[in-house]
């Protein structure tokens, strides 16, 4: 049986980051259950990745406080995956793709530990899972971004985490990379973990994610998508700013009718 | 070959695979100037330390430099954490303030010793040999091969024992960090050990040379692996043959063997670069050349199919007629006739060109995109 803070996968309280004496993230409350594949939305620069990042420890909030499974993250580490933005390493470092995914074994070898044929194992299965078995051995510059996104996809597979966070895996992907990501979401939600990732792409939430959090700086909304996804809402979070939301809206209520 | 010249190559050999190690990392990880900043500020660290310990052979010498190196690397991230000035300024902001100021002191208190500011730009590698260690009265060699060999030890442990960590801190910080591999501690630590390498590299050959023996041989390197260990490996041959052969041009030239070595780095660096097999600029401008071919050759081959059955078929599948159709230089209209011809895909009669079956089908496939 869960004890009450283990209820949440994730549970960020009055959480204030400042950068460069601007605010970045205001007094942000989230709350989310375990098992439920959540997406961050919100206008760029509302703070979507540094909300992440803060939660992952990787950026000292200002104020505020979090905690994965009741504890802090730094004792929880073994249960976090993480999937960056692609562009965020260099794909012209001199290694190849089996090599980058067994870095996501590196947690559980721990300090000098290298990793030895277990590692390969989980490695190629994954590459397997996201239809990347045949460039095992290809040097990461000869990828498409699509590849990748599914390399890096793989490399958090590996991690066997309960609670992944994944920084926009569907920007500027082909539609079988795409296709890949669903599919491991659907797997990963169907073993019970907990998905947390930043999306840009309004008209998939309701496809693909069962739950939606809004951020503007201030965190707008989160819940089911069902109950917060609705015009008002995304109003608040994007202002007049996007005409094409009430393409969506319309088409989300025709749906309901 | 005289005892002093095995033991110069002995000493220039260490010199260059100990830089070249860390030097990879360097390159991977875009901080190639620190080298340079490291390998200048440093000369304050030994005339600090000298005026401490009064004694130029004392390993304080060594400590004092790495903790200067160590406070470019700080300061450097602190001026630029202003955001008031960019890296590259900050650099160029930090090294020179300290190198300058281990100058004045030189000229200033220290200008009877052997701390003189040619042989901190140049070093003195020739005289190495004549610097030497004794036990109990028992000459055991130059002082110089031990204090390089055991900053090449030192290297080589942490490069093997952490070389998971460093490559996942090279790769992807983020991730490091979430996994709990501390980046940042890794960062000065290789800082660190980048600026005791240059300390002990400094001796022989100088401030200026140990920046090209710490990044010559990793640049080379990087054109001709995708493999980390393997691009140390190159890197480490790379330095022992510019120090070898460097030492000998020296021999032969009678000049500064420190300039021969660092100019053997950068020759074998511009050779990579040239014939490089995939990286190369050869390769890469065959490569062009080949894909500009391909696409001419495809532009005539459609152009042919647009007007074969054509009623003007006669006039715009003529030889003759192409340059003013197309705009293109006589010239290469005969090399793409040729290449296409020989290829299969046209045949030729006269000032006639026809498609063969798999010139059409080549530019039928080839219109789809």
């Amino acid at each position: 049986m869960l004890t009450r803070e283990q209820e949440y996968a994730v549970e960020v309280e009055d959480l204030t980051v400042i950068y460069h004496e601007k605010p970045v993230l205001w007094d942000v409350d989230l709350r989310v259950p375990t098992g439920v594949v959540m997406a961050i939305v919100g206008p760029n620069g509302s703070g979507k990745t540094t909300l992440i990042k803060t939660i992952l420890g990787l950026i000292k909030p200002a104020a505020g406080h979090v905690s994965i499974l009741g504890r802090s993250y730094n004792q929880r580490r073994q249960v976090v995956g993480y999937v960056p933005q692609r562009n965020s390493v260099d794909w012209d470092f001199p290694t190849t793709v089996l090599d980058v995914v067994m870095m996501g074994r590196y947690g559980a070898l721990g300090w000098i530990r290298r990793p030895g044929k277990a590692e390969k194992q989980q490695a190629h299965e994954a590459l397997e899972k996201v239809g990347m078995s045949k460039f095992a051995h290809r040097q990461i510059s000869q990828l498409s971004g699509g590849q990748q996104q599914r390399v890096f996809l793989a490399r958090a597979l590996v991690q066997d985490a309960l609670i992944y966070f994944m920084d926009e895996p569907f920007q500027g992907v082909d539609a079988v990379t795409e296709r890949a990501i669903i599919t491991i979401l659907k797997e990963l939600k169907a073993l019970g973990k907990t998905l947390i990732v930043v999306h840009h792409d309004l008209q998939t939430v309701t496809e693909y994610f069962d739950w939606v959090m809004m951020l503007n700086v201030r965190a707008i909304a989160y819940g089911p998508v069902k109950d917060v996804f609705n015009e008002q809402k995304l109003q608040m979070t994007y202002g007049g700013r996007t005409p094409f939301l009430n393409v969506v809206v319309a088409e989300k209520n025709a749906g309901n009718m | 070959m005289s005892i002093q010249h095995i033991e110069i190559q002995i000493i220039a050999s260490l010199v260059a695979v100990t830089c070249a190690l860390p030097g990879v990392f360097l390159v991977l990880r875009r901080l190639s100037l620190m080298s340079d900043a490291i390998s200048h500020a440093i000369l304050l660290g030994i005339v600090l330390a000298f005026f401490v310990v009064e004694n130029l052979a004392s390993p304080l010498l060594i400590v004092g430099a790495g903790l200067v190196g160590l406070a470019v690397v700080v300061g450097v991230e602190l001026l630029t954490r202003t955001r008031l000035v960019h890296e590259d300024s900050a650099i160029g902001l930090v090294f020179p303030a300290l190198f300058s100021l281990g100058v004045i002191l030189i000229s200033r208190y220290a200008g009877n010793v052997h701390l003189d500011t040619d042989a901190v730009l140049l070093g003195e590698l020739a005289f190495a040999p004549f610097d030497r260690i004794s036990i109990f009265g028992h000459d055991i060699g130059p002082r110089a091969v031990y204090v390089v060999g055991v900053i090449l030890v030192i290297n080589l442990a942490f490069i093997t024992i952490f070389y998971k960590e460093l490559k996942l801190a090279t790769f992807d910080k983020a991730l490091a960090a979430t996994l709990g591999f501390a980046p940042l501690a890794i960062h000065y630590v290789f800082m660190s050990l980048v600026s005791v390498t240059a300390v002990g590299a400094f001796d022989t050959v100088g401030s200026v040379l140990v920046v090209a023996l710490m990044i010559a041989p990793p640049a080379a390197a990087y054109l001709l692996t995708d493999t980390l260990w393997i691009m140390l490996l190159l890197s480490a041959v790379f330095g022992l043959i510019s120090a070898l052969s460097g030492f000998w041009l020296s021999v032969a030239f009678d000049a500064s063997i420190a300039g021969f070595m660092a100019t053997m780095s950068g020759v074998m660096f511009l050779v990579v670069l040239l014939v490089a097999p995939k990286r190369g600029l050869v390769s890469k401008l065959l490569t062009r050349r080949k894909q500009k071919r391909e696409i001419a050759t495809t532009m005539l081959l459609v152009h042919l199919l647009h007007h074969e059955n054509a009623k003007n078929a006669n006039i715009e599948c003529n030889v003759s007629n192409l340059p003013e159709h197309l705009h293109w230089h006589r010239s290469m209209i005969n090399r793409i006739i040729q290449f296409a011809q020989k290829s299969g895909f046209l045949s030729r009669s006269g000032e006639l060109l026809a498609l063969t079956d798999s010139g059409r089908k080549r530019a039928q496939e080839d219109m789809i995109y």
